[in-house]
């Protein structure tokens, strides 16, 4: 059984259809990165598996639990499945510490030391122990998507989203953020990320899913996809942000 | 000068403040914190994605923004015994009293008001700190309480006491139920010792000194808290 099963899943805003027909799989284990051009879904797309996003056509099952049925318990689907956005979204009015224990008290019902133990080790594994007192405004861009990445890890997800995790950063940030996905990939972790990296993609990725106009055009593995995409989409779409 | 007896403040002032500026700061007090809390509930209504309870809510605040503090005033003082007697199945009106009924007054007229501010607080919080809060878990209560509200609290605070200066001012329409609040208590005293005048002007100068004083705490304060992103 896959880890995220998408199957048919389409979304209208009134009479534009963002999301046309949508099917594809993440098995455990498995590292997918969502590329194509602004516009194109690819956010849309994972953000219905956990369901911030509502669509009206198909189905979503994440480990076995189908996301669309309406008598799914929602914020315990999504205490699973941990999500980085591409806006960081730390919590200003909090301290790092706070972001990282807030929702493993409230969801998870850990103590307030179980989840302070739990999350400065994650803090420590990206990093950033050294900061745990401070609050997200007094960190770089780099710094908070990491804490932010740590917020989600101490959640004890199944699978990890990640909403275009770099394009909001300085390019010489970029780097410490990846570094941690690579590492998370490398460990095993179920990932599903939506970005323009491909140098992350090259290195980690098992698959690589195109996304246009909505649709899935191209869904292969990494060589394929880098070799040979059949698509003449998916190849101009490489050609122009491969070519420097 | 001649005319004037600035004497009569010196003797009716331990009056004045224990009777009068009490019970105004304890009625402004009640109803600002009564409003704030119903006024925020309001704004989550009026944002909320029940089509029913953003029509009520908006309705709601369109009614009492339309309609003159004065006018509220009389309407629940003569209603609220009536509508207590319907609600508790009595035959006669409920005595509800001139205090509770200005408490109930001001709670709900300013309701309006403090809903207003607490709507375009909440919605100077980015979407997507909303969707963090449900990313982790978060049900809509945990992510508006510990997420949302905390920081659009804190973003309105100076809008908030601005209105509450307002509000400290309004009460002193209560002397209309024949309640001794600060003005009410200057007034009696005016009309017994026949010293309009100088009590008028009194009254005039303490509510200048209270609000003027809390205006500049509260531009002080604007530049102290807002939130570091």
């Amino acid at each position: 059984m896959p880890m995220i099963e998408i199957r048919d899943v389409s979304k209208w805003y009134g009479s534009f259809q963002v999301l046309k027909d949508c099917t594809t799989n993440v098995e455990k284990g498995e590292v997918i990165v969502v590329c194509g051009p602004s516009g194109s879904g690819k956010s849309t797309l994972i953000k219905t598996v956990n369901a911030l996003e509502p669509f009206q056509k198909g189905n979503i099952v994440v480990d076995g639990i189908v996301v669309n049925d309406p008598k799914t318990d929602l914020p315990k689907l999504r205490a699973r499945v941990g999500m980085v956005f591409q806006h960081f979204e730390l919590f200003p009015h909090l301290s790092v510490t706070e972001n990282l224990t807030l929702a493993q008290i409230k969801v998870l019902n850990r103590t307030p030391d179980e989840a302070r133990v739990r999350g400065l080790k994650y803090l420590d594994r990206v990093g950033l122990m050294e900061q745990k007192d401070k609050y997200p405004g007094q960190l770089s861009g780099g710094q908070q998507q990491r804490v932010a990445i740590a917020r989600a890890l101490s959640m004890d997800p199944i699978c990890m989203l990640f909403d275009e995790p770099t394009s909001a950063l300085d390019p010489e940030m970029i780097n410490e953020v990846l570094d941690v996905m690579v590492l998370l990939a490398k460990e095993g972790m179920t990932m599903m990320v939506v970005t323009h990296e491909m140098g992350f993609a090259r290195k980690v990725a098992h698959r690589v899913i195109f996304m246009d106009e909505g649709q899935i055009v191209e869904d292969a593995t990494k060589d394929d996809f880098f070799g040979k995409p059949r698509s003449e989409r998916a190849q101009q779409f490489l050609a122009k942000i491969l070519h420097h | 000068m001649g005319g004037f007896d600035f004497d009569v403040i010196e003797r009716s002032v331990g009056y004045l403040f224990r009777e009068g500026m009490t019970f105004t700061l304890t009625l402004t007090g009640m109803a600002a914190l009564g409003g704030i809390v119903f006024g925020t509930l309001l704004a989550m209504m009026r944002l909320s994605s029940f089509r029913v309870l953003a029509i009520v809510a908006t309705g709601y605040v369109n009614l009492m923004r339309s309609i003159p503090l004065l006018l509220v005033i009389f309407w629940f003082y003569f209603l609220v015994p009536y509508i207590g007697a319907w609600m508790t199945g009595s035959s006669q009106p409920i005595q509800v009293g001139a205090f509770a009924s200005s408490v109930i007054t001001f709670t709900m007229f300013e309701a309006a008001y403090y809903s207003e501010i607490m709507r375009a607080g909440i919605q100077s919080i980015p979407r997507g700190q909303v969707s963090a809060g449900y990313a982790l878990g978060l049900d809509y209560w945990q992510t508006m309480g510990r997420i949302v509200l905390p920081q659009a609290f804190r973003n309105m605070i100076p809008i908030l006491l601005t209105q509450t200066i307002i509000l400290f001012q309004d009460t002193s329409l209560v002397y209309v139920l024949s309640i001794t609040d600060f003005l009410g208590a200057a007034s009696k005293i005016a009309q017994r010792d026949g010293r309009l005048v100088e009590m008028y002007l009194f009254a005039a100068l303490v509510y200048f000194v209270i609000s003027f004083s809390l205006s500049v705490v509260v531009k002080r304060l604007q530049q102290k808290i807002a939130i570091v992103r």
